[in-house]
């Protein structure tokens, strides 16, 4: 096993046991730490493939601003340990045909693919952060845009919603 | 055990850098202490630190062995496992941001490998970016600390770093922007090196010029991250106790205040490598006479603190600093009769001298500012400090695009 194989498996891993916490954790703050974990070792798993750019943002932007807002939130509502419900019967049955569907599909790809598992690949143009601008700002101008119209819009939803209430 | 050596050279020399490094900035942090209390004990007409040792100076060994043996409860009713992570996730992350940063230019030759000062190797593309990322990381100490803590004036503590965080670290991002275009890298070094583009110009070559917006927004939202005065809002004594560590005692408290003034050391180190030059000096480069500085300024500052020693009130003091003196004073003797030792050394005295007027600025804050008040502290960060960052990268894009259209160069 090469080096980078062993650190993609601990990673994965990680990522893994993270998603699987996040679900059976009680208390909200545990599981907010247990994404966290998921966010870190998926920007570890981009290091891996040569990402170095989107591994730093995956970390700044969704591990430190959006969980930092999620700790936040969770903390000024001072959320406690969750409550059951009784399970419903009906819920379980749709539940399980979706994890069958979707392990299905995931075997299905790893099958189907030629290529043995690598540690790194070469991900070319995606690795630098010139390749990122110029396929944002070249190739992808329009829609990239459009994203970031659709997010100004909703930022000014927000602030109108915040000032309703204030008066 | 030889083989091992030869074969594994990287990592072991990794691995002493770190144990070193670790050393130095735990060493530096405990003096970092005394220092601060000194210089706001001296601009507050006290004397500061002066039992313990000759002026002091074993008080940071008094305080360390003080944080060791003091008893350490855990509050009723705390989330055990979050109580327990929040210092060593704050310690942890302070101490990894030191790794990226770059020491020195060049290497030094050591059994046949080119040993370079700093952890991280010399091209790391996302310098920066990683830095903000372990940052950004940074906060979950405080606030998972005040809320794991189960008291209502931790939990306080950590709603404002929480907040104080979100609202600063988009003007510490932005205000970076306008450096990182001027040198098209993220790469700490190479930020350096951009700022050496003329090598007459010397100082006036620095980054700090034309960032002076830049700068200012960056020293204060730096600040404000690393919960200094006067942004210490999240540990405000006379409002919430000691904030997010009220409940922690003993090392645990240790960790958040190594942590702290881990963070200090980071952030001067930022602004001297990306405003002041790093370890550009701030002379031309055709003055080699400036080369002697270091033992121009170590030499009579040996000679003053054996002076100050031979009087000095105690015993102690009487044998310990005439011996400090020699010391100091003789290093910089050593460095005027070793010309590649001393060649070799300016690019860390300078970085090292820059980090030390920060450190300062920082005690010095810490004795003239009074707290912001919370309603100041978000208007001063969302209207005044984001929109002039916003207006800088504005600004520096403009610049950069019309010297490339009409070509200045």
């Amino acid at each position: 096993m090469t080096a980078p194989l062993v650190v993609f498996f601990v990673l994965a891993g990680l990522a893994v046991i993270g998603a699987v916490s996040l679900i059976l954790q009680k208390h909200p703050i545990h599981s907010a730490l247990s994404l966290i974990v998921v966010m870190i070792a998926l920007a570890g798993l981009y290091l891996l493939l040569g990402a170095e750019f989107v591994a730093a943002v995956q970390i700044i932007v969704y591990g430190g601003a959006i969980m930092v807002l999620f700790v936040f939130v969770i903390m000024l509502l001072n959320a406690g340990v969750e409550e059951h419900t009784s399970i419903s019967k009906m819920a379980g049955a749709p539940g399980l045909l979706l994890v069958v569907a979707l392990a299905g599909l995931v075997a299905a790809t790893i099958v189907r693919s030629t290529d043995s598992i690598q540690g790194t690949i070469e991900t070319g143009e995606m690795s630098s952060t010139l390749g990122i601008s110029n396929m944002i700002f070249k190739e992808f101008v329009y829609p990239f845009e459009l994203t970031s119209f659709l997010i100004l819009v909703a930022v000014l939803g927000a602030t109108v919603l915040a000032q309703r209430e204030k008066s | 055990m030889k083989s091992f050596l030869t074969t594994n050279a990287e990592l072991v020399i990794t691995v002493v850098k770190i144990a070193l490094l670790l050393f130095i900035v735990l060493t530096v942090n405990a003096y970092l202490t005394w220092f601060e209390r000194k210089v706001v004990a001296h601009m507050q007409s006290r004397w500061g630190p002066h039992r313990v040792g000759p002026h002091g100076l074993l008080q940071p060994l008094a305080d360390g062995v003080k944080f060791l043996f003091k008893e350490d409860p855990t509050p009723a009713g705390a989330d055990k496992f979050v109580y327990y992570l929040a210092p060593l996730l704050a310690l942890a992350l302070a101490l990894t941001s030191i790794a990226l940063i770059p020491f020195g230019p060049d290497p030094i030759r050591l059994f046949g490998h080119d040993i370079y000062l700093g952890i991280a190797p010399p091209d790391v593309n996302i310098g920066i970016l990683a830095l903000f990322a372990i940052t950004a990381m940074g906060v979950y100490g405080v606030a998972l600390a005040g809320w794991s803590s189960n008291s209502k004036y931790p939990l306080l503590g950590g709603l404002r770093s929480s907040a104080q965080m979100i609202s600063y670290e988009l003007a510490l991002t932005m205000s970076v922007v306008g450096v990182l275009l001027m040198a098209g890298s993220f790469n700490l070094k190479k930020i350096i090196e951009a700022q050496a583009h003329h090598p007459e110009w010397g100082i006036l070559g620095w980054n700090v010029w034309p960032q002076i917006l830049g700068f200012f927004c960056f020293f204060v939202a730096a600040v404000a991250e690393t919960n200094r005065v006067p942004f210490d809002l999240p540990e405000a004594e006379s409002e919430l106790v000691a904030g997010f560590h009220t409940e922690y005692a003993s090392f645990k408290f240790a960790m958040f205040f190594i942590a702290e003034y881990t963070s200090m050391i980071t952030v001067s180190c930022l602004c001297s490598i990306m405003f002041f030059g790093g370890w550009l000096s701030p002379f031309p480069a055709s003055w080699t006479f400036t080369h002697y500085l270091p033992s121009a300024i170590l030499i009579p500052f040996g000679l003053w603190v054996i002076w100050d020693g031979i009087r000095y009130e105690t015993i102690f003091g009487r044998i310990i600093l005439p011996g400090l003196g020699t010391a100091i004073a003789g290093a910089g003797a050593a460095l005027i009769l070793l010309p590649g030792v001393n060649l070799f050394i300016q690019g860390p005295f300078w970085l090292l001298s820059k980090i030390l007027v920060f450190l300062f600025v920082y005690g010095w804050m810490r004795g003239t500012l009074p707290r912001f008040r919370y309603d100041q502290l978000m208007a001063f960060g969302w209207k005044l400090l984001l929109p002039l960052s916003i207006v800088n990268v504005i600004v520096t894009s403009f610049v950069i695009l019309a010297r490339m259209t009409w070509g200045a160069k």
